[in-house]
């Protein structure tokens, strides 16, 4: 008998079709069950935010929505179409319409930063080469590297390369962004700012975003909805705005994942220097 | 839009500003055509000012903000005014985030190609800094191993005998065939020409000759640096990438003693064992064609001991030894000089096999120089 997932506003909007909707997934590597009965939807201009403890298998959902694993049971549907069983003509389909930024960046190393960002527009548009490199860099700047456009991936930080990797799954607008971690590795004013472009973008081109992070501030800042995962049972537990979850919630330790204090609520003062000789 | 392109329509102003209506959807599919029709004019005749009004647009994504950022760059890049009008309050702010700070800086990439004279300092500097890489690890090499002989608890023997597992015992079979293959080719092309000449007897001692003396550790050892030193190069390389080796640097372990003394040992180890291998299957090869001519076993065995002795035979194993110090040597210093990248672990195991394969000739050459002077 799967455990009920506790369910908090926002209550699902009337009328509108879900754009992800996932029912009883399954994930299993080999014959060990990683997830279960993992049921949600998503609907369209959502920021929607999965999260977690580690080694609750965030990621691995992430991994199952994007298509790389196949589910060990249950359905995930991608704009009506379920990505598990799809054929390679229905999953080419469904992958036009999603962008994906993955945790480590996983930029192309043969290419600068700007012919990583253009390859999906030299290959799914009939753009002038002019045109590419104008829309290639337009991205950039969202990202604020525009100045590391003509620089190779060993060439530019770890954090840029994710903001880079941002920006190419952005190039070709498409209606759904999944985000590993997107937040991980940055300096708190660059997270600040793209945690203001993805509400932009959410807002101005009504995209959709899918989320995998723990990073509270950003949590708090612009999720829609948080699906909460919890290792110990291996699926959801709960799903809702922070604040409900944070205020609301039945589960204690989902309390207290959305309450945990910042490095500037200190309860003990700092040791001053000499102080311990 | 009956087309399916994004309609824009150029008119001047009365204070003579250019102006430019676009409307209907700005996205990938419907700029592709109208693109050039609306840049090339701003290009080729940039105004002092332009105008766009957006009025009318429906839909504006990327590729429609990438437009309004390439108009932006070409006006206000040659030091015009660019106006966007009309915009929506959500588009205004994602254009405001796309605009360029620099609109005159070129979109071409800058020249990566230096100079003729600053390309040669820079090879020279780059060939120096390879030759005392070379030298500081070869020095450094010749200090551990009689280290590791001395100090024998302290060599992880644990990782040796898994690097002999896998430069040995694995590669028997490949060796062992290689071997078997040359011996029997090289009788095989022996016979017909000597047959002519009535010498067809003298074929087990040419195929002794060329096996014991020459062949058998040089396959061994070629078979080594494809298998062995290519597999050494890529395991430390990617530890390198992965920033292992830096963490051992900073527990104050060094890389030669921790990762190239084990599989230096091992190939030292097994290196002439496969030597003797492919020897030996390279003198069945051998006896197989002699076989086939109607020579008899013992016959064969008579001229291959006639030819060759135990000298001949060590010769052998001695090769054998420097050739394992080379290619284990060589494909862990390419493996410890891997660079950053992706293409990095790849340069360094191509690098470790050609080095290794040219090393091995090399040394082969002068060993055999030598021991003709040594008279042995």
């Amino acid at each position: 008998m799967p455990s009920p997932v506790e369910i908090l506003p926002p209550p699902p909007p009337e009328n509108v079709e879900p754009i992800i909707r996932v029912q009883d997934f399954h994930a299993a590597y080999g014959p060990k069950t990683v997830m279960k009965d993992v049921s949600f939807e998503i609907y369209p201009g959502e920021v929607f935010i999965i999260a977690g403890g580690s080694g609750c298998g965030k990621s691995t959902l992430l991994k199952h929505m994007i298509g790389l694993y196949e589910p060990a049971g249950g359905r995930l549907f991608i704009d009506g179409d379920d990505i598990g069983p799809a054929d390679d003509a229905l999953k080419a389909k469904i992958l036009r319409k999603i962008g994906v930024a993955y945790q480590g960046g996983a930029l192309f190393g043969s290419m600068t930063c700007l012919g990583n960002v253009r390859l999906p527009l030299e290959e799914f548009t009939d753009l002038p080469g002019a045109a590419m490199d104008a829309v290639s860099m337009s991205k950039l700047k969202l990202v604020e590297l525009e100045h590391a456009a003509h620089l190779m991936p060993s060439e530019i930080s770890g954090g840029m390369q994710k903001r880079v990797a941002l920006a190419r799954a952005m190039a070709l607008d498409p209606k759904i962004l999944f985000l590993d971690e997107p937040s991980a590795g940055l300096d708190p004013i660059t997270s600040a700012d793209l945690d203001s472009l993805i509400l932009s973008l959410s807002r101005m081109l009504g995209t959709t975003f899918v989320i995998v992070t723990h990073e509270l501030p950003s949590i708090f800042s612009i999720a829609s909805r948080v699906l909460v995962l919890d290792a110990s049972v291996k699926t959801s537990v709960a799903i809702g705005d922070p604040v409900s979850l944070r205020e609301r919630s039945r589960n204690a330790w989902v309390r207290e994942f959305f309450s945990r204090k910042g490095f500037d609520h200190r309860s003990d003062p700092p040791l001053s220097p000499g102080s311990l000789s | 839009m009956a087309d399916g392109t994004a309609p824009f329509r150029f008119t001047t102003t009365q204070d003579g500003a250019t102006r430019l209506a676009l409307s209907g959807r700005l996205d990938a599919a419907t700029l592709a055509g109208p693109w050039p029709k609306i840049v090339d004019p701003i290009r080729s005749a940039p105004p002092a000012a332009l105008d766009v009004d957006l009025a009318e647009v429906t839909y504006c994504d990327g590729a429609g903000i990438g437009l309004l950022v390439e108009l932006d760059r070409e006006v206000r890049g040659r030091g015009g005014a660019v106006r966007f009008e009309n915009l929506k309050d959500d588009l205004r702010s994602l254009l405001d985030q796309s605009l360029l700070e620099d609109p005159a800086r070129s979109l071409e990439p800058p020249a990566r190609r230096a100079g003729a004279i600053t390309e040669l300092g820079r090879s020279t500097a780059l060939v120096l800094d390879d030759i005392r890489s070379i030298v500081t690890f070869t020095g450094e090499l010749t200090l551990v191993l009689p280290w590791a002989l001395t100090h024998p608890h302290r060599v992880r023997w644990g990782d040796t005998l898994k690097a002999a597992e896998k430069t040995g015992a694995n590669a028997t079979y490949v060796v062992s065939l290689l071997g078997f293959l040359v011996g029997l080719i090289i009788a095989f092309q022996c016979a017909g020409p000597m047959r002519t000449l009535g010498a067809e007897a003298l074929v087990p001692t040419v195929v002794a000759v060329a096996i014991v003396r020459e062949l058998g550790p040089l396959m061994a050892a070629i078979i080594l640096a494809g298998r062995s030193g290519s597999a050494f190069a890529a395991e430390i390389g990617t530890m390198k990438v992965t920033e292992e080796i830096s963490a051992l640097q900073t527990f104050g372990l060094s890389p030669t003693k921790f990762l190239v003394v084990p599989r230096v040992l091992a190939a030292l180890f097994v290196t002439p064992l496969l030597s003797v291998f492919s020897t030996l299957m390279g003198m069945i090869g051998g006896y197989v064609v002699m076989a086939m001519l109607g020579y008899s076993l013992p016959f064969y065995f008579d001229q291959v001991t006639a030819a060759v002795d135990y000298v001949d035979f060590l010769q052998g194993v001695a090769k054998a030894f420097v050739f394992a110090v080379l290619v284990a040597a060589i494909g862990c210093l390419c493996g410890l000089r891997t660079q950053s990248g992706p293409g990095a672990v790849g340069d360094s195991t191509t690098r470790a096999v050609v080095a290794g394969i040219v090393l091995i000739v090399i040394a082969d050459a002068i060993l055999g120089t030598c021991f003709y002077y040594l008279g042995i």
